[in-house]
């Protein structure tokens, strides 16, 4: 074992605080350097980082406001075909169409992300509790989560949707993040199932530690990256949902989404009044985004999983 | 009196092919101070036998019938309230096993701490420091306690399984194959360290191993078990050198000597009879080559041949049958 053995006095030894901090530090470094490495995680972060930079900065892009009604282009009240002014054209009410895919890059980022966190939280719930208490509280958990998954999803939110009308954001969340955490819970129990039968935790519970001390300090760590990359991936779907949503007029009539501008560009007849672009660019925006996420979720996966990580 | 006495333990498991017989009346003593091991090819019972001391047996698992004497208690009849407190306060185990047993993604101080934490009523940060001390103790830099399982080799995750088994100042350490899967010359180092260890903290250790070259370099005294039962005990010198018991003779010659000629070491043929319905009579005679009318019939006991030895084989004259069981054992 040669040199790694020899003893330092005492007054040279790091206080544990400290020495962990730096720890932290290092790993951090480490999975950067593997996400420089990895050509999929730096594409897929490209992508997350122009939208972020889209919805951080909407204010200053977009010409105008996603409902502000600009100037009639033309005295008999028509929708505009693009222009300079206009790229893309306007929408009904004369509102600038390329302002609102601009200003819907903060919608879909928004609802993802917050709908997928809630996605995550209750599904790595119910994995957890599910995986590691067995019997018959897995049972009866997983029936449930049967019953919710041999639904088509899509259609259960739809139906949801339909039924409780959404008015704001916070209830578009609610409906994507309480419908979606089937599949990760069903994930996370597999996970669960499998690191509870590792040694390490058999020798945490002969050391005489509590059942939720084994579940929170040892399997929930080591299910952890699956959980993070996890919830990537959920944001690709809730970006997804959101879109199907808006697309259908089931989300809030305040608020401009890509799916929304979709719908209007159908409604608006774009492709007749030869204005493709009204219609192909939000649809570019949801395609590129959720490709970026999947690109992410993916490569992190990689990159965290502790048993696919190289060393 | 001895610091733990074991007297007639059985443990049975019961699983979807039968009962097993896992432990079938297996007594054994251990003073303070001394090494005691317990040797036997893989499945005889060994580490169900340790486990059993405290009460660590898989659900599926209990102690049927037997005694085991700690400071005058008994743990079989003790509440949980009070094996709780002797666990890992008194007697503790290195696991089998130290790839696994270490969480990978939990800095070692952190699980060094774990009993402490678990058993004492001290500050986390007071845990750690310890955890440090541990670590010192078993020959690693008090620093590396940040660090994680990955960032240690195999020796080194065997002292930080060590350290974690000390935690707690325990008087009694089982060390579980404490050795197996290492290099030989790590082996040697862990060796080298128990030793020390048991002689500094004047620790008394239960040693389980397959391999008898480690046994008899650490233990005083050593049990062969053999499906569940013991065959042969007496100090170690003793049984290297004069093995009375069939079996025992066996596996002192499957070892190979270097310095002899270059044969291959003698085999035993057969294998471990199943638990769940072991041999009538002496287990071992399927395999045993004095085997002879009376060996499937009855029951050898465990019997003082001379002081300090025992052997269960009807090839002296000393040993006496076991009595009928009450609960009649599978067909012969």
């Amino acid at each position: 074992m040669g040199t790694a053995d020899v003893v330092l006095p005492a007054s040279r030894v790091v206080p544990p605080w400290r020495a962990s901090l730096t720890v932290a530090a290092r790993r951090l470094e480490d999975v950067w350097a593997q996400i420089r490495r990895s050509r999929t995680a730096m594409v897929g972060l490209g992508i997350l980082v122009f939208f972020a930079l889209m919805a951080t900065f909407a204010p200053l892009l977009a010409p105008y406001g996603p409902m502000e009604r600009t100037p009639n282009c033309n005295a008999l009240g028509q929708l505009c075909p693009p222009s300079n002014e206009h790229p893309l054209g306007t929408s009904f009410n004369n509102e600038d169409v390329v302002s609102q895919v601009i200003w819907g890059s903060q919608v879909s980022l928004f609802v993802g992300v917050v709908s997928a966190a809630v996605a995550s939280v209750v599904g790595t719930a119910v994995g957890l509790i599910s995986g590691f208490a067995g019997g018959w509280i897995d049972e009866v958990m997983m029936r449930f989560n049967d019953i919710v998954l041999s639904v088509p999803w899509l259609v259960l939110m739809i139906v949801i949707a339909g039924i409780v009308g959404i008015i704001d954001l916070w209830g578009i969340i609610a409906v994507i993040g309480l419908t979606g955490w089937s599949l990760t819970a069903r994930v996370i129990r597999a996970q669960v199932l499998s690191v509870k039968e590792r040694m390490f935790v058999e020798r945490a519970r002969m050391v005489g530690s509590s059942n939720w001390h084994i579940l929170w300090r040892h399997i929930f760590p080591n299910a952890f990256p699956l959980i993070f990359a996890n919830t990537i991936l959920t944001v690709a779907i809730s970006i997804i949902s959101e879109a199907v949503l808006a697309f259908l007029r089931l989300s809030p009539p305040s608020v401009i989404s890509w799916g929304r501008v979709i719908n209007d560009a159908i409604q608006g007849g774009a492709l007749i009044n030869n204005n493709a672009g009204w219609l192909i660019a939000p649809g570019l925006c949801i395609v590129f985004l959720v490709f970026g996420f999947y690109l992410y979720g993916y490569a992190l996966d990689e990159i965290l999983n502790p048993r696919l990580r190289r060393r | 009196m001895a610091l733990l006495e074991v007297r007639d333990l059985v443990v049975e498991f019961t699983t979807e092919a039968g009962t097993v017989h896992a432990v079938e009346g297996v007594s054994f003593e251990l003073e303070h101070g001394q090494a005691l091991g317990l040797a036997g090819e893989s499945g005889c019972g060994k580490t169900t036998t340790a486990l059993s001391l405290m009460r660590l047996l898989p659900s599926n698992g209990r102690v049927v019938s037997g005694s085991i004497r700690f400071d005058g208690r008994d743990l079989v009849k003790a509440s949980e309230e009070t094996i709780r407190r002797i666990r890992w306060n008194e007697i503790s185990i290195i696991f089998q096993g130290a790839m696994n047993s270490l969480n990978p993604v939990q800095r070692v101080g952190k699980q060094i701490a774990e009993p402490i934490v678990v058993h004492e009523d001290v500050e986390v940060s007071e845990a750690m420091r310890r955890a440090g001390d541990l670590l010192e103790l078993v020959g690693i830099p008090a620093r590396r306690i940040s660090e994680y399982p990955h960032e240690f080799s195999g020796g080194m995750r065997q002292r930080v399984m060590i350290a974690m088994a000390l935690a707690c100042n325990p008087k009694i350490v089982i060390a579980d194959e404490p050795v197996t899967a290492l290099d030989v010359m790590i082996q040697a180092q862990i060796l080298e360290l128990l030793e020390r260890l048991k002689r500094e903290l004047d620790l008394s250790m239960i040693f389980i191993s397959h391999d008898l070259s480690v046994l008899a370099e650490t233990c005083d005294r050593i049990a062969i078990m053999y499906a569940g039962k013991i065959m042969e005990s007496g100090g170690t010198v003793d049984v290297f050198t004069d093995a009375k018991h069939p079996y025992t003779q066996g596996l002192v010659g499957a070892f190979p000597d270097v310095h002899g000629r270059r044969v291959l070491p003698d085999a035993i043929p057969g294998t471990v009879p199943s638990l769940i319905s072991p041999p009538h009579g002496c287990v071992f005679h399927p395999r045993c080559k004095y085997a002879f009318e009376r060996c499937p019939r009855a029951e050898p006991a465990l019997a003082t041949t001379t002081p300090g030895r025992r052997v269960a084989c009807f090839l002296y004259p000393e040993v006496a049958e076991v009595p009928a069981r009450s609960t009649p054992l599978a067909k012969p």
